[in-house]
């Protein structure tokens, strides 16, 4: 019966899985200047910075380092795009999405580039880099495109004789700053909602980690975004962060870093225009096991919870506590896990732990390591620097740990895993919530009501529940309490990059 | 079910003629057609919104066709980068192919090709010639049949399509936007020479509009959220939004390919899987897109086309036991049959896109211009074949004779023939009947007292070309005022009150769209509110855009399709309420 009365062989869902990556070698680092109007500028002070690989220590390049008059610069440009009139406020909606969309293809285009730049930038792997953070960049790309065009007002049926209607409008000139844990993915995910809700944007990324988001910048060029819709200036948080924080023409600021920064970006927005502010800042976030776990299934995700990235995750599982009965069990597997971990060069396909970002990042890990061998936790592994490697951390387990130590309180971003003991879900539930940190949560328990009732009693922006770090462009994330303010990702995300308005019409009585 | 359906199958649709007011660029009042101008490579992609010089005589110098094309083309240029200046250059329409060959022409099932079981097949014609284009198999009941055996297959827990991610529906759609995008001159000669449709409006509008609904359907995919609720006692509750399984789905001849995908691009959006009928008159651009369906990679089974009749494979879809939702565009008539079948069957959820018998309403306080441009455009776009077509123009009695006229002088100015020509502003009638039909309602017109301003009777000796006619004089109890003529006739009738002409605008069973125009901002928002209509145009026409939900009042249709409305009627809401030992909020 079937015939070949067609050209293409049965479809099958194309599947094909990227070819294997290849990090690239000698790769010629091309965009080092203050990017704004689509055009490479220099400097106003004429200062440059360094930029390093922490694997090797060694200086990649220099890159312009914005201040202050830089900023200005930008955000007029930023502005002149966000006039009235301006081709991106007149562009239509799907057409925004058409463009975020293109983008995505060139990112995916140009995938391997950007993964190796991210893993010359900031130590992390380069299979993760390519598989986890550009794959998350295209997605949330690809994801926000596809909103554009559906961010709908609404009409209200107000009393009287009025027509009410509400414009979701766009802010207009967004700041944001990023962080060097996820330089692009960070990125990605604060201009992928201000461009597609109709904003313009100036970026200033982490001083360590300044070339993902530069070479971003050419391609926001090629694929044709108007000049001036988003800028980026590299430099450091004390001048050009604390200029986008508190000027006065930035409408909303967004944030992804330290809780303690966090307070000083809202300070200055509130000192200087009132601007929108949202955070990402810091976690300190309990993971979960209860005795009915699937111990496999636990012992794995909470390795990879505190261990991904080099522990330099906001989202780190850095409290496991685990339940009395499994709790022996459970230490031991994972300090299996940690001893196993491959630790060297990024670009080693094997490797799945790198450098930490720079030295001081690196001091302040040693000290906490320190801190918990002084405060009576047990070491289990690791516990040291590696042996003349410079900024390598072995895996750590710390077991017997009370939730007073600073290794069960204050935020490590290393390679650290504290691991803590307890007898009864209302104990845990206390326990995790004691910190001001609500960033996420995970629970590992096979038990339906148990699940539900820990996934509404914790204070965490996110709970994962036999899963970590399961994070979708489709699913919003931020904290609660001192982790954060306001929520990206999803359809939430839009609402921080657009103002309502409402407008009410009164009617002649007369008619009918 | 034992009557059998009409001979036609769904025999209209919709026109996407966007109009937009003179001045009006800042209002939306633009369309489908720009898509072209967008993205087909990284440069480009952003327009530039130019003074907007709206005059017939632009669009009669620039491309001889339709005014409605023009109106797009001068409404934008494309942006060229970063690096060059804004430039005003005009995008250009391609000459359609000459050498086309009709490649797909049977059953597509399981992405493969399948000759009909009964083994007959049905000739495919072009309007403008009455010439035969080729032969297609002939979907019947077994045929029917065997195709929902293959989308329930699909459709079965666990299938590649029901474990797919939704990002990834999103990701197949785009790429068949893309692939459509490719092909986008075969699929519109195709269109121009299988639909009478000039080959313009089918290169700028149809598939422009095509492109748009794909790939706003594509974004919607991940995007369509259950709900967790706060429900009393001890409960946790959730909302599932799932795809409610097999569609059918019966389309028109007037827009065979745009209507084609705005039934099917939703419906995979939310997961579902498809057995569509095209019209008997029109399988053709479908049967392409069937490959390019294969060719982008969605499973074998989740669209099936099988092309045929209304009273043959039209009614086994209708009231197939194991398809779950039957969607429809087509006459009043025929949507009966269609829900009637749905019920006596298995209760299958139904959406219908009938028929129109759209009033636009011109206050004196208008600008005429504008107006007279926009009314015309409403209703002899596509020979008159859209279910939107204005064809009860009611003028204020003020300017009741100066529009006349003027309405008169513009449709004087049409030059019909092979709408693959250059310069050819209309195109034939889509076949014998429907320009019996018209020709019939043309007499009924002259005969109840109507004054025949011009036009009135058939074209040329080869063809279904009918002249552009205009009645003035019109009552609302002739039956040119009354029926769906579905051919470039326009009726101007005579208004003196507000309240008189929502009255009348309101009395017919019909209830799809409907046109203002004035200036005043309380009329407009007064009459837009009183008119019961599922889309008001006020100061425009026809735009319809993917972002906007679309479909009828009364006997107009049930449902809505595209925007986010559209997608309600493509999904099932499953709530879960599972019991928990504490609820805290």
């Amino acid at each position: 019966m079937a015939t070949t009365n067609g050209a293409v062989e049965n479809g099958q869902p194309d599947r094909k899985p990227p070819a294997l990556p290849r990090p690239l070698r000698n790769l010629e680092v091309k965009f080092t200047k203050i990017f704004i109007n689509n055009e490479w500028h220099e400097s106003k002070s004429g200062k440059k910075f360094a930029t390093y690989n922490p694997s090797t220590l060694e200086k990649i390049c220099e890159v312009e380092e914005g201040d202050k008059p830089d900023v200005d610069k930008a955000v007029e440009a930023a502005q002149a795009a966000f006039q009235r009139g301006s081709p991106w406020r007149r562009l239509d909606a799907l057409s925004r999405g058409r463009l975020l969309h293109q983008l995505a293809d060139l990112v995916e285009r140009d995938r391997a580039v950007l993964a190796t730049l991210e893993t010359m930038d900031s130590g992390k792997p380069f299979l993760h880099a390519f598989f986890i953070d550009l794959e998350g960049c295209i997605k949330t790309l690809r994801y926000f495109a596809g909103w554009a065009d559906k961010i709908q007002g609404r009409t209200i049926p107000t009393d009287d004789n009025v027509v009410c209607f509400t414009r979701h409008e766009p802010v207009g000139v967004c700041g944001a700053i990023t962080p060097w844990n996820f330089p692009l993915l960070m990125l990605v995910w604060k201009l992928a909602p201000a461009l597609c809700c109709g904003n313009t944007v100036v970026v200033k990324p982490a001083e360590q980690t300044p070339l993902t988001a530069l070479y971003l910048g050419s391609l926001i060029k090629e694929v044709g975004f108007p000049p001036g819709v988003v800028n980026i200036v590299p430099g450091f948080g004390p001048t050009a962060g604390a200029a986008i924080s508190s000027h006065p023409q930035i409408s909303k600021i967004a944030f992804t870093g330290s809780t303690e920064v966090g307070k000083l970006v809202k300070e200055a927005a509130s000192r200087s225009n009132l601007k929108r502010v949202t955070l990402e800042l810091g976690g300190k976030n309990p993971c979960i096991v209860c005795a009915d776990a699937d111990l496999d299934l636990a012992v794995e995700c909470a390795h990879q919870g505190v261990f991904f990235n080099q522990g330099q995750c906001c989202t780190a599982a850095s409290r496991v506590f685990v339940e009395e009965q499994v709790y022996a069990d459970f230490v031991r597997r994972s300090v299996e896990y940690a001893k196993k971990r491959p630790v060297g060069d990024p670009f080693d396909v094997r490797t799945e732990q790198g450098p930490q970002i720079d030295q001081k990042q690196f001091n302040k890990i040693l000290d906490l390591i320190d801190s918990g061998k002084e405060e009576g936790a047990k070491l289990e592994c690791g516990g040291s620097a590696m042996e003349d490697r410079g900024l390598f951390i072995k895996p750590t387990v710390f077991s017997e740990v009370t939730d007073t130590m600073r290794i069960a309180r204050e935020e490590i971003f290393g390679p650290v895993q504290p691991i803590l003991k307890f007898k009864s879900i209302e104990e845990v539930i206390k326990r995790a919530n004691s910190l001001e940190y609500g960033l996420t949560a995970a629970v590992f328990t096979k038990n339906l009501d148990k699940a539900l009732k820990l996934a509404s009693a914790l204070e965490a922006g996110t709970v994962w529940i036999n899963c970590y770090n399961a994070i979708y462009a489709q699913a919003p994330f931020g904290g609660f309490k001192m982790s954060g303010n306001g929520r990206e990702l999803g359809e939430y995300a839009l609402t921080e990059y657009t103002e309502v308005k409402t407008v009410t019409i009164k009617l002649d009585d007369k008619n009918p | 079910m034992e009557r059998p359906l009409q001979p036609e199958s769904g025999p209209r649709k919709l026109g996407n003629s966007s109009v937009s007011g003179r001045r009006g660029t800042t209002s939306g009042a633009r369309s489908f057609g720009e898509e072209d101008f967008l993205g087909k490579t990284a440069r480009g992609t952003l327009q530039k919104i130019t003074k907007n010089n709206f005059t017939m005589e632009n669009h009669k110098t620039r491309n001889g066709s339709s005014a409605k094309i023009c109106c797009v083309a001068l409404d934008t240029v494309p942006y060229q980068g970063a690096e060059s200046e804004m430039s005003s250059s005009q995008p250009d329409i391609p000459a359609p192919l000459t050498n086309l060959k009709f490649q797909y022409t049977k059953i597509f099932i399981n992405n493969e090709w399948h000759d009909s079981v009964s083994g007959k097949k049905f000739p495919v014609f072009n309007p403008a010639t009455e010439e035969k284009l080729c032969e297609v198999e002939e979907g019947d009941k077994e045929d029917v049949n065997k195709a929902v055996a293959a989308a329930r297959q699909a459709f079965q827990l666990g299938s590649p399509w029901r474990t797919m991610d939704a990002s990834e529906r999103g990701r197949l759609l785009y790429k068949l936007a893309d692939l459509v995008e490719r092909d986008r001159l075969i699929l519109a000669t195709m269109e121009s020479m299988n639909g009478g449709k000039l080959f313009s409006n089918a290169y700028l509008m149809d598939l422009g509009g095509c492109l748009k609904t794909l790939r706003y359907c594509a974004g919607w995919a991940d995007k369509i959220q259950g709900r967790t609720i706060p429900s009393d006692g001890n409960f946790f509750t959730y909302t599932r939004h799932e795809p409610v399984g097999v569609c059918g789905q019966i389309l028109p001849w007037n827009f065979p390919l745009l209507m084609f995908l705005w039934k099917i691009a939703p419906a995979l959006s939310c997961g579902n899987t498809v057995v569509v009928k095209p019209a008997e008159q029109t399988p053709l651009s479908a049967l392409h897109v069937a490959t390019l369906i294969k060719e982008a990679g969605f499973p074998p089974g989740v669209v099936n086309i099988v092309p045929g009749y209304g009273p043959t494979a039209g009614a086994a879809i209708s009231s197939h036991m194991d398809i779950d939702k039957v969607a429809f565009t087509g006459s009043t008539e025929v949507g009966k049959l269609i829900k009637e079948a749905a019920g006596k069957s298995n209760l299958k959820r139904v959406t219908l896109e009938l028929g129109g018998k759209s009033p636009f309403i011109v206050f004196a306080d208008a600008d005429l211009e504008t107006a007279l441009e926009v009314t015309h455009q409403a209703l002899f776009y596509h020979q008159g074949q859209c279910c939107v077509a204005a064809s009860r123009l009611f003028v204020e009695e003020s300017i009741y004779d100066e529009f006349v006229r003027r309405s008169v002088e513009r449709a004087k100015k049409y030059v019909l023939g092979n709408p693959l020509t250059p310069g050819v502003s209309q195109g034939p009638q889509i076949d014998k009947e429907q320009y019996e039909k018209i020709l019939d309602l043309i007499e009924s017109g002259k005969k109840e007292g109507a004054k025949l301003e011009c036009g009135g009777g058939p074209w040329g000796n080869k063809g279904y070309f009918i002249q552009p006619t205009v009645f003035s004089n019109v009552s609302d109890e002739m039956r040119i005022a009354k029926e769906e003529i579905f051919g470039p006739v326009q009726q101007i009738m005579k208004f003196k009150s507000l309240d008189d002409v929502i009255k009348r605008a309101n009395n017919t069973t019909y209830g799809l769209s409907a046109g203002i125009f004035t200036k005043d901002l309380d009329k407009a928002i007064t009459v837009s509110a009183a008119l019961q209509s599922g889309t008001v145009w006020v100061n425009c026409y026809s735009v319809v855009s993917p972002q906007c939900p679309f479909g009828g009042f009364k006997m107009s249709g049930n449902g809505r399709e595209m925007g986010e409305y559209g997608f309600h009627e493509y999904t099932e809401v499953k709530t879960v309420t599972v019991k928990i030992s504490q609820k805290n909020s």
